[in-house]
Formats: C-alpha cells, sequence, structure tokens
C-alpha cells in the first residue's frame, strides 16, 4: 500500500487553544479515508494546515515519500493536494467555469479565454459524473450544485489528494448518496479522499479507513470494517452516547401558532409557499419533511417576520402578527435557530458574548438605565451560556468565526433556547454539530416542549423528524402535502411523500410506489 | 422658453459636456478599478488635485504638456501607493485614510505652488495639450460638432473606458481583481495573491485619477489654481456608483454629470439664478446616491482589510 500523505507530530496552539496535539494522520493511494470528532476537536485546522492556510507551529509533512514545506495554498494546489471547505469558498457574482479556472486560468496573452474554460469544465463534468452549468452565476445554485463547483474546482487543478470537510452537512438525503456515489468513482480512479463528517452512517457507508481526533488529540485510526457506530460514537465523545431520544407522549394545549393560507413569493416573483395553513399546539413539536427548496425556508421566514405574506395570516397566540417587525414578534415571544447560521443567526466580527445576547441587547437584564448596556450582565450571560451548551473554547470574547463551525451552531441554540420561548422554530438545528451536541440539542427540543413551548421543527434529515415530532407535515411545491401523526410516519413513507407522491397511491415499503 | 429647449439639443452643449465629464471619466476609472479590488478610495479627490499640480510642475520645466501628463500619472500613482500602505498593510480604516490624503493633497499643493513658483493662488501660465481635429469624424453631420474636434485628452478618456473595460472583464487579470474585491478568502485559497492585486490595482487608479487631474490644469486651463478639482474627485465617485462599478455604467454617468454641468454654464446666461444651477449636479448624485441605482451591487469586500488567519 502506497502512503500518498502522512503526516507526523502536527501540533497547533491558537491564542489559549491547543488546536492539533501531536497529532499522526496518514493517507493511502486511493482510499477514502474518513477524518471524524467531536466540534472543536481539530479537524478543520489540520485540513487547513495541510492545505497551506494555516501553519503548524510542530510537526512534519511528507507527500508521495517526501518531505514538503506548505506554506501557502499554491505550494498545496502544485502538490496535487485540493480542499472543498466546509464554507464555501466561492465567488458569487462570478460564473461556474470563472470560479473552476480562477488562480489557474486558460490563457490567450492576458486574455482569459473563457470559452476553451467552459469547454474544460464540461469535460470534466462529464468524466466525472458532475453536471452543471458552466456559464451559471453561483448566486443561481443550490447549495448542492455550488458544492458540485467546489469539487470540479479541485479536480480541475488536478487533485489526488482531495479534502472534503463537512460536505454533506448542508447536503439532502439524495444529494448525500448522489456525493457518496462520487467519491467511490473517484477512488476508483486513484484519488485519495479526507472525508470529514459527523455522520458515522456517512463513515460507514463509504469509507476505509477512520481517525477519530478529541479535543485536539488523535484517539486512534480503524479500519472502518472493524469498527461499528456505537463503537465509533464512543471513540468520538468519550463516552457511551444514547442514539434514540427518549420521550413522553406529547400533552399539547392551547393553540399557539396558526398559519391560515400563506402565500409568500420570493424575490423573483416566483410563489414558493403556496395556500399553507397549519397549527401548533404548545407542548407540541410540529416537523416539517421536505427535500429542501420546496418552501420550507420561505414559509418559517414569513412566519419570523423576515419576508413579507403575499396574503394569509399568521396569528400567535391569538394575536394577528401579520406584518410585524423579526424584532417585535421575537420579543413577543419567538426563538427561532435559522438554517444559516452564518447569514441569519450570527455576526461573525462580534465576539461570543455580543452575539448571546443578539437581539435580546435592548431588554434587562442586558440594559441598564439610561439604555446603557450592562456588560457585566452580557458576560456573565455569557459565562453561564457556555457552561451549560459546553460550547468551546470557553472564551466569551473570542470572536465568533474563530470557533468552530458546530460551536457556532450552539451559540445560536443557546441564545434562543435560554428565553424559553413560547413558539420555538428550528431550522435545521444540528446541522454540522457532532453527536454528542445532537444529543444534547434533541433534548433542549424536548424540554422546551414539555415546559410548553410549540415547536416547528424544518429538517433535512428524517432521522430528526422522525424522533422528535409528535406530528409531521410534508411540504412539497410549495404546499403542504399531509399532516400525520408521527407514529404512522415511516422514513420509507415520508420519502415517498417528500417527492411528490400521494398519500393515496402509497401501497407500504415494498410496495409498487412510483412518483407519478 | 424655446431658447431653453434649444439648449438642450445644442451640439456645443454636448461637445461640452464631453470636456467636463473628461477629469471626471479618469477619476471614475480609477474609482472602478480600486473598489472592484476591494480598496475604497475616496482619495479619488486628493490624488486628482495631486496631478493637477504636477502636471503644471513638469510642463513648466519641461516645457512639454505630454511629460506633464506622465507626471500627474506618477505623482497619482503615488498618492495611491500610500493609500494602498496604510490600508492594505496597516489595515487602516479606508475611509479615514482616504479623508487624509484628501486633506493632505489639498495643504501639499498649496505649499508646493508657494515653494516653487512664490505665489498663492494661481500659477503662471504653462503650454496646454492643443485640441486636435479627427479628419473623418469631424465631417459627419452633428457627431462630427461635437467629437469632431476635442482635446486628445478627451479621446484618451474614451478609449480608456474601454481598455478598462476589456481589462476587467476579459482578461485574467481583471478576473483576478474582481475575485479579491469579493472574496479575497477565496482568491487566495486558490492561490492569487490578494496582496499583490491590491497594491497594483490602487496605485492604477491613483494615476488615472492622475490624468483627471491634469486634463484640468494643462488641457481645460493653463494653469494650476488651489483646489481647482472643487469635488470632482467625489462627483467621479457618485459617477461609479451611479454606472454600479462597471466602466461603461460609469462613462453613461460621467457625460450625464457633464452634461449638466455644461448646461449650468449656459443657464447662468440666460438669467436662471446661478445658485440654483450650480446646485444641479450635486442634487442628481444625491437622487443617484439615494437609491435610484437600484439595488447597491458595491463588491463585497470593499473597505475590508484582507487578513490572513493562522
Ligand atoms: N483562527 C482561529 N483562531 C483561534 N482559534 C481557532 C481558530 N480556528 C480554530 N480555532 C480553534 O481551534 C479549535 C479546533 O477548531 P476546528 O475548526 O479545527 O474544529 P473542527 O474539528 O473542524 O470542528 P467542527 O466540527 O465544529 O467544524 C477550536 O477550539 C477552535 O475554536
Ligand atoms: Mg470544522
Amino acid at each position: 500500500m502506497v502512503k500518498v500523505l502522512e503526516m507526523q507530530g502536527i501540533t497547533k496552539q491558537f491564542p489559549r487553544v491547543l488546536a492539533n496535539d501531536r497529532i499522526d494522520f496518514d493517507v493511502n493511494q486511493g482510499e477514502i479515508h474518513a477524518l471524524v470528532g467531536e466540534n472543536g476537536s481539530g479537524k478543520s485546522t489540520l485540513m487547513n494546515i495541510l492545505y497551506g492556510l494555516y501553519h503548524a507551529d510542530a510537526g512534519d509533512i511528507y507527500v508521495r515519500g517526501e518531505k514538503v514545506q506548505i506554506n501557502e495554498p499554491r505550494a498545496a494546489i502544485d502538490l496535487k493536494i485540493g480542499m472543498v471547505f466546509q464554507h464555501f469558498m466561492l465567488v458569487e457574482p462570478l460564473t461556474v467555469a470563472e470560479n473552476i479556472v480562477l488562480g489557474s486560468e486558460v490563457r490567450r496573452g492576458p486574455f482569459l479565454d473563457y470559452k476553451r474554460a467552459a469547454e474544460e469544465v464540461e469535460r470534466l463534468s462529464a468524466e466525472y459524473g458532475l453536471s452543471i452549468d458552466p456559464h451559471a452565476k453561483i448566486s443561481d445554485l443550490s447549495v448542492g450544485l455550488q458544492q458540485r463547483v467546489e469539487i470540479l474546482k479541485a479536480l480541475y487543478r488536478g487533485a489526488e489528494i482531495l479534502i472534503l470537510d463537512e460536505p454533506t452537512a448542508v447536503l439532502t438525503p439524495q444529494e448525500v448518496d448522489e456525493l457518496m456515489e462520487v467519491m467511490r468513482n473517484l477512488r476508483d480512479k486513484g484519488t485519495s479522499i479526507v472525508f470529514i463528517t459527523h455522520k458515522i452512517r456517512e463513515v460507514l457507508a463509504v469509507s476505509d479507513r477512520v481517525t477519530v481526533l478529541r479535543r485536539g488529540k488523535k484517539v486512534g485510526t480503524k479500519k472502518t470494517s472493524e469498527t461499528n457506530e456505537q463503537d465509533l460514537a464512543e471513540m468520538m465523545v468519550g463516552r457511551v452516547v444514547l442514539l434514540q431520544v427518549d420521550k413522553t407522549p406529547a400533552e399539547p394545549g392551547e393553540e399557539v401558532l396558526a398559519v391560515q393560507s400563506a402565500r409568500v413569493r420570493d424575490k423573483l416573483g416566483t410563489l414558493r409557499v403556496n395556500d399553507v395553513s397549519l397549527t401548533i399546539r404548545s407542548g407540541e413539536v410540529l416537523g416539517i419533511a421536505g427535500v429542501e427548496g420546496n418552501g420550507q425556508q420561505e414559509l418559517v421566514e414569513a412566519i419570523v417576520g423576515l419576508t413579507r405574506i403575499e396574503s394569509g395570516q399568521i396569528i400567535f397566540n391569538g394575536v394577528d402578527i401579520t406584518g410585524w417587525s423579526p424584532l417585535r414578534i421575537k420579543q413577543a415571544g419567538l426563538g427561532y435557530v435559522p438554517e444559516d447560521r452564518h447569514k441569519r443567526g450570527l455576526i461573525l466580527d462580534y465576539s461570543l458574548a455580543d452575539n448571546l445576547v443578539l437581539g435580546l441587547h435592548s431588554e434587562p437584564p442586558f440594559i441598564k438605565r439610561l439604555g446603557i448596556r450592562d456588560d457585566k450582565a452580557v458576560q456573565d450571560n455569557a459565562e453561564r451560556m457556555v457552561e451549560e451548551y459546553d460550547i468551546r473554547p470557553p472564551l466569551p470574547n473570542q470572536l465568533v468565526k474563530r470557533f468552530s463551525g458546530g460551536n457556532q451552531q450552539k451559540v445560536v441554540v443557546a441564545r434562543e433556547f435560554t428565553r424559553n420561548p413560547e413558539l420555538l422554530i428550528c431550522s435545521q438545528p444540528t446541522r454540522g454539530v457532532d453527536i454528542g451536541a445532537i444529543e444534547f440539542i434533541h433534548e433542549q427540543v424536548i424540554s422546551q416542549r414539555d415546559q410548553g413551548a410549540a415547536v416547528l421543527l424544518v429538517s433535512a434529515e428524517l432521522d430528526e423528524i422522525l424522533s422528535l415530532s409528535d406530528r409531521i407535515a410534508v411540504m412539497y411545491n410549495g404546499k403542504i402535502v399531509t399532516v400525520m401523526p408521527a407514529h404512522e410516519a415511516t422514513e420509507h413513507k415520508l420519502g415517498f411523500l417528500m417527492l411528490g407522491g400521494n398519500l393515496e397511491d402509497y401501497q407500504g415499503e415494498g410496495g409498487n410506489n412510483s412518483v407519478r | 422658453m424655446w431658447d431653453v429647449l434649444a439648449l438642450l439639443v445644442n451640439t456645443s452643449v454636448f461637445a461640452a459636456a464631453f470636456r467636463m465629464a473628461t477629469p471626471l471619466i479618469f477619476a471614475a476609472l480609477g474609482g472602478i478599478l480600486s473598489e472592484r479590488s476591494g480598496v475604497v478610495n475616496i482619495a479619488l479627490e486628493g490624488m486628482m488635485l495631486t496631478g493637477a499640480f504636477t502636471a503644471v510642475f513638469v510642463t513648466y520645466h519641461t516645457g512639454m504638456p505630454w511629460v506633464g501628463v506622465l507626471g500627474a500619472m506618477a505623482a497619482g500613482a503615488l498618492m495611491g501607493l500610500l493609500h494602498a500602505v496604510v490600508c492594505i498593510r496597516y489595515r487602516a480604516n479606508q475611509v479615514v485614510s482616504g479623508t487624509a490624503l484628501n486633506i493632505f493633497a489639498g495643504g501639499l499643493t498649496v505649499f508646493l505652488l508657494r515653494f516653487f513658483f512664490n505665489i498663492a493662488g494661481t500659477s503662471p501660465a504653462v503650454n496646454v495639450i492643443p485640441d486636435i481635429t479627427i479628419p473623418v469624424l469631424n465631417r459627419i453631420p452633428w457627431i462630427g460638432k461635437i467629437l469632431g474636434r476635442q482635446n486628445p485628452l478627451v479621446y484618451l478618456a474614451l478609449v480608456s473606458v474601454v481598455v478598462v473595460h476589456i481589462v476587467l472583464f476579459k482578461t485574467v487579470w481583471g478576473l483576478r481583481l474582481r475575485s479579491v474585491g469579493e472574496h479575497p478568502r477565496a482568491a487566495d485559497t486558490v492561490g492569487v495573491n490578494v496582496y499583490r492585486i491590491r497594491y497594483v490595482a490602487v496605485a492604477l487608479s491613483g494615476a488615472l485619477a492622475g490624468i483627471g487631474g491634469s486634463y484640468l490644469s494643462i488641457a481645460h486651463l493653463s494653469r494650476f489654481s488651489e483646489n481647482m478639482t472643487a469635488g470632482r474627485g467625489f462627483i467621479a465617485l457618485a459617477a461609479m456608483i451611479f454606472g454600479k462599478w462597471t466602466p461603461l455604467g460609469a462613462l453613461g454617468a460621467c457625460l450625464f454629470f457633464g452634461y449638466a454641468d455644461a448646461l449650468q454654464m449656459r443657464l447662468q446666461n440666460l438669467g436662471i439664478p446661478v445658485q440654483f444651477v450650480q446646485m444641479l449636479p450635486y442634487v442628481l448624485t444625491m437622487i443617484a446616491l439615494a437609491g435610484f441605482i437600484g439595488q447597491a451591487v458595491a463588491p463585497k469586500a470593499s473597505g475590508e482589510p484582507y487578513v490572513k488567519e493562522g
């Protein structure tokens, strides 16, 4: 077996955080090597070092047997190392082809040979089965397609060692399957892949070996065939993890939220939510299942006041809140965990403490007389949250952008959950968080429910919908196709409905369920 | 009434519009290059002023106005480099740096005027770049009257618009420049040197603004006078925004402002209150800035220093 990559004794100290502590890591030619571990365990840091974005304090890197210095991305690219980042690195107003060739352009003198660039992209996309329109603008693409562009970007540069940093976190289940197919395909053509994920299922499905990190240290490397779900979970978290949520049956109370015949259009004027009505009562979780992009996000944003609804009404605790500002709705008792933590949930250049009071910053106890901010209260609040939600590292004054992806998610959850909102809307609440944290967030959702909150849960993870919801609505093409009690739902049935199937046509597992 | 209407379509007003637009076009192109690379440049005004002075200074000593233009470019580029060092290397606030440069340029040119020419207010007259006639063009009806005979710098401005357009949208360097101004980290991860592109762009920005200044002092007029740019750098900035950070759009906006300026001078002759007419370009600018340009499309990273992490 040829080792294409060997990292030895990699150490990286950030101010007050030892992100990598003498880590050894190697990748064989043509293998998929999964890299897993809790949020903040140092996975992205290790890979950023390999890609030349961060500089290790100690340790050696060998590529194809030779010791190398990788001080900047250019050097990594020259060594045929490619990376798809956890948060994409795409220039939105540019086209797919322009993004793919950027930095290694096809030239005609000083000019960009755009035609050849586009042809090159078409050739690559045909070769690897990653179909894409080279002339589309990045900003018009779905996340799944954007990721395809990122992968093509690496392949275009001739990557033989491909790093995928949590590529599945933002994908729909179908897209995940497609991606895994692409990965196998690449492996069979000789590419070596480092695959970072939080989902053990994916590790078991696609990888050849797996390495686990915990708090900056390597726990171990195993052959995937010689391990299992429970074993990996324990290695990651360091204790036994409950992979099941246990909850008591719901005891629904008063109706808290009622959406009546809501219609919402997006910026381009397309009807995204088409005559949707639903109700949620206190003490119950309503899950919305659906393939992403079927109007879930628009519906949620309309309820929380971020988009205007064209017609229909939103009633919160008997009051018509249609057209209210997001702040006012929030103050009326809404907690909201948005789908995109970077765009909606956080101000990346603010500190952890400041982010933890966003939206509450103008209310006591964070404000003193004369409207002056009470720094001590903000600080105390942060310390409490850090403790309670296990946000790592526990540094209230650190800028939020310096936290790992999963810990950023915990910041949003902590802020929205602690006020015990009457209505709690969670969009993809566990995106990018580790299994320990998923377990924790799930427990929190149920405990909010038990304390009487009405919970609306939108998730692309069917597991999550099935294990948390009391009732499940399926959304397809802007409409709620059906609402059923959770005990009547199965993954298979939901999958069928999500793709546009009719409930009457459903013939059960193993039946002939063609979607018309 | 008919006087006014006749004036609106008068070829000599259009010809004047091109002349008034020329310094704006150079400066606006400079602004576009700088902001597209991610560096806000409100120092265009100061760069123009420095260029205007240097053009006169060099022409005075060499007798050759084209050498004066080169001098203006060099002076503008130097100012640009200064701005670049402060903003890129020292990551200072770009608006503060720009403002400081404007004040600095105002003081410096006044000082140099006294130091070298021993006079306050206005420099001695120097040779100017003479107007030229373009053979075929000048015989085309109507257009010939407007563009048939103009200053070479007017033509150069129009050519520069096309050149900058091609550089930005057709060359490899332009692609990298735009990516650096939108998402510097993404550019960095594919091996593009963010800092180098920004330095070059801001220096070029200064050089272009410098030419714009030289037009004022050795083409339009034949001498330098204190603060002779009179806010044109800011109008150019508005034109850049009006034109959505594109050379062709900015050209349209500059011609529009130039037209308003040209009209303003004629309207004064017709007995409409001077102050009111002089307000015109500024009012239009404010309307433009207040959102008539539609959605803001500024380069996303414009104004933000790029810091490598780790
Ligand atoms: N630029 C930085 N400055 C300071 N600390 C940092 C920086 N980048 C990462 N860290 C810290 O280093 C540790 C490791 O972070 P890293 O991003 O590698 O984690 P991760 O394993 O990728 O986690 P996740 O699964 O949440 O993405 C974290 O504690 C993080 O806060
Ligand atoms: Mg990470």
